[in-house]
């Protein structure tokens, strides 16, 4: 059997499109969406607040320089079933936690880093006539700096989130849930008869990378903020 | 596929979380591992600088299709690594070839982006000058503009390296070996082996920062006119 007649078996298969069965492309891909997302938000709330008020008092410049070679040089496969084996042995859900905590671990680092770039090359001038007028710092931060980083921050959620649905994927082999990389590793446990799985596995990962990294551009257009936005546009 | 050297140790499932006898035991296999992830990682990084370097050249030659270049190198990076092994896997099967094509893939935008943005430094005087002594177009690339270019080249590098060696531990899925093979035989023997998990993340982490090091040194030691130059 070719691997493009299991492909076809596989998609015939009656629940391969139900929202709702454990077999259904789409109810894999909006776990994998809630995972990403899930690990993006706690990330974000973990580091974007800590990373402005670092960079506003300008604290922290080298573990801001050095968070994303860190966070580059952690494998993503590793940490996952590190944390699995922790989590086993605390007995906690291993089919929640260990990926949950890979993942948080790593988005942070781009969004730390981004944060802090973001506000640390913002023009002085802007903060000091903001702090003329009589803005207090925490103004500052929340109402000129942050606006202003936006761009630069959602870059860094953009590389962060990516990673997230790749990581997610691979967290199938440990996790009875991992997403569309459910079919893929499900598919190699079986070898050669699982290639039609494996392939529409993978191909499915790779549309909803490219979906998702369509959709982060999008809204980077429109969460710039206006005179930014116009800036940048006088400035091309 | 791969021969399992690793000798399993009885009763490892009590509190010592890291065993040193296992890794004195296994040293031979974990040498082995190690030096199958270095070649697997040299050999990505190989073919990816070559096509790199053509595709910047190309880049460098013709202005309007750099951007069509570095966005389709944009759009391959996106790609997460198991859904590409698992699209390449049906045609290569579990092999070599398999491995390679996403591994030197994702190493193209980051490459070609810094050998183009290390050449546009390159001042005009320089360009001029040698162009007046009578260099000629191939030639002032290949001995002046590529050497000046080469600090922000191997910035580049130095990431793609990092990066490339996270991503072989992933390709132990496809039975290549290097040290993912520990990560994923660790949870495969009867109980949970974390040393072998541990052996795996760490030696990988360790063989990161001692690569990103040593190309830090080489750029010394190669381009020592020039200092602080970042990947972008």
């Amino acid at each position: 059997m070719s691997f493009l007649d299991q492909l076809n078996a596989w998609l015939a298969d009656p629940n391969r499109w139900s929202w709702t069965d454990k077999a259904g492309v789409p109810y894999r891909t909006l776990e994998h969406l809630r995972f990403s997302l899930l690990a993006l938000a706690i990330a974000a709330v973990l580091t974007i607040p800590a990373a402005l008020w670092l960079a506003h008092y300008r604290r922290g410049a080298f573990l801001a320089s050095s968070a994303v070679n860190i966070g580059r040089a952690i494998p993503s496969f590793g940490l996952i079933i590190l944390f699995w084996f922790l989590a086993s042995r605390w007995e906690l859900d291993t089919t929640f936690w260990p990926l949950l905590l890979a993942l948080v671990a790593l988005a942070m680092p781009p969004l730390f880093t981004n944060t802090y770039a973001g506000v640390v090359t913002l023009e002085q001038e802007t903060i000091d006539a903001a702090r003329g007028t009589g803005y207090r710092e925490w103004q500052i931060m929340l109402r000129l700096e942050l606006p202003l980083a936006s761009p630069v921050i959602l870059a860094g959620a953009r590389v962060a989130f990516l990673q997230l649905i790749a990581t997610v994927a691979i967290g199938a082999i440990v996790n009875d849930g991992g997403g569309l990389g459910r079919y893929i590793v499900d598919g190699f446990a079986v070898g050669a008869q699982g290639y039609g799985a494996i392939f529409a596995g993978g191909l499915a990962a790779v549309l909803l990378a490219l979906v998702c990294d369509g959709a982060f551009a999008l809204i980077t257009r429109v969460a710039t903020p206006r005179g930014l936005a116009l800036q940048n546009a006088r400035r091309d | 596929m791969h021969v399992n050297t690793v000798t399993p140790l009885a009763a490892d499932s009590g509190p010592p979380i890291f065993q040193w006898k296992w890794v004195d035991r296994n040293a031979d296999a974990i040498v082995q591992r190690l030096v199958e992830h270095i070649s697997l990682t040299g050999a990505a990084l190989g073919i990816g600088l070559v096509v790199s370097i053509g595709l910047a050249v190309v880049s460098l030659r013709y202005r309007w299709s750099y951007p069509v270049i570095l966005g389709t190198a944009g759009a391959l990076y996106v790609i997460p690594s198991l859904g590409a092994f698992a699209v390449l896997v049906p045609f290569f099967g579990l092999t070599f070839v398999s491995a390679m094509i996403p591994l030197a893939t994702y190493t193209l935008l980051i490459l070609i982006r810094n050998i183009v943005t290390g050449v546009d430094q390159v001042p005009n005087e320089v360009r001029e000058a040698a162009v007046g002594m009578g260099y000629t177009r191939g030639k002032l690339l290949w001995q002046i503009e590529l050497p000046l270019a080469l600090p922000v080249v191997i910035a580049g590098l130095r990431v793609a390296a990092v990066t490339t060696i996270g991503l072989v531990t992933v390709t132990s899925m496809l039975g290549l070996g290097g040290l993912g093979y520990f990560i994923r035989a660790g949870i495969q023997t009867a109980t949970p082996n974390p040393t072998m998990i541990i052996v795996g993340v760490g030696l990988s982490v360790v063989l990161a920062v001692v690569v990103d090091l040593v190309l830090w040194l080489s750029e010394r030691v190669l381009a020592p006119w020039s200092r602080k130059v970042r990947a972008r």
